[in-house]
């Protein structure tokens, strides 16, 4: 099957259906493994116990981010190529989004507190986090209050992109302004700064919640395309064109 | 067994997780159940879509 197959409806249906079993499986498989993993990782020299909530809280701000990356190339290919597919995929994965970055605004707060002596600081980090939150928010209402689906595809683009100026300030708030978080340490010149007893549950836990997101952004994909079927039959219905 | 001064901060970050995984899979669930349920309906009331009556079309030709 080519990849421009993908583009019709139905045989993205048609695969999913084929796929999602699968990635259900490996999905449930590796979280239990990370979380195993997690529970019996040490506890940091300087943090304690603490450190397990990052096995939480790093993947979930990772893919608060990486959502957002996937919704400006949806955004894209609604502006520039039309494709069918690609405003479903930005409406599938902006709730996943908004939840991913909930979670990582409270379980850093909650992190926050035993490491820094409080739940929140109007750093640039945390600032600019809970204004991608909004923005996740805002997103989710403009497709809620426009009720043409195309219309409302193109404004929801249009935002999605200014948007995205948003993430590189997150990702580099820790070395342009003095802030609570840590500078990088994990992608950086000189390779991770953290051992590899920490490391490994920490990448399989980041491995676990991105096929977490895979499988529930395909299924809510799907349940998006029956959303529009079902719109588009109850509006020939009402013409008398059914 | 987790214990000690910074258990109730884990305890409650991993909790809100696996609640926020839930939610997400039982919204996921809900609304593909509630989308097919109305799909059904609708044809059960006579409403195809034009695609599905080409596709039927040209089976009958093939």
């Amino acid at each position: 099957m080519a990849l421009i197959d993908l583009a019709n409806p139905t045989r993205f249906l048609a695969l999913t259906a084929r796929v999602l079993p699968w990635l259900i499986g490996i999905t449930a498989l590796l979280m239990l493994f990370g979380l195993q993993q997690s529970y019996m990782a040490p506890d940091d020299y300087q943090q304690g116990a603490t450190v397990k909530i990052m096995f939480v809280h790093v993947p979930n701000a990772w893919l608060s981010m990486f959502v957002w990356i996937v919704m400006t190339a949806a955004a894209l290919g609604t502006l520039v190529w039309r494709h069918p597919l690609a405003d479903v995929a930005a409406k599938a994965a902006a709730p996943l989004g908004a939840a991913f970055t909930f979670v990582a605004l409270v379980t850093g707060s909650l992190w926050g507190r035993p490491t820094w002596g409080t739940y929140w600081e109007w750093d640039a980090r945390m600032t600019s986090v809970l204004i991608l939150f909004l923005m996740y928010l805002g997103l989710i209402a403009l497709w809620r209050a426009v009720e043409d689906p195309s219309r409302a595809a193109r404004a929801a683009a249009i935002l999605t992109l200014v948007g995205a100026i948003n993430i590189p300030i997150i990702k580099f708030s820790v070395d342009w302004w003095n802030t609570l978080h840590q500078p990088a340490s994990l992608i950086r010149s000189g390779g991770a700064a953290i051992h590899s007893t920490i490391l490994i549950p920490l990448l399989i836990m980041a491995l676990a919640f991105s096929l977490l997101f895979l499988t529930l952004h395909l299924a809510a994909m799907r349940n998006e395309i029956l959303r529009r079927r079902v719109r588009t039959l109850q509006m020939m219905q009402a013409s008398g064109r059914a | 067994m987790l214990t000690g001064t910074y258990a109730p901060f884990i305890v409650s970050a991993y909790a809100l997780t696996a609640l926020a995984v839930t939610a997400l899979i039982v919204w996921v669930v809900t609304d593909y159940r509630k989308q097919q349920t109305m799909l059904r309906d609708l044809e059960a009331r006579g409403a195809t879509r034009r695609s599905s009556r080409t596709e039927k079309h040209s089976e009958t030709i093939a």
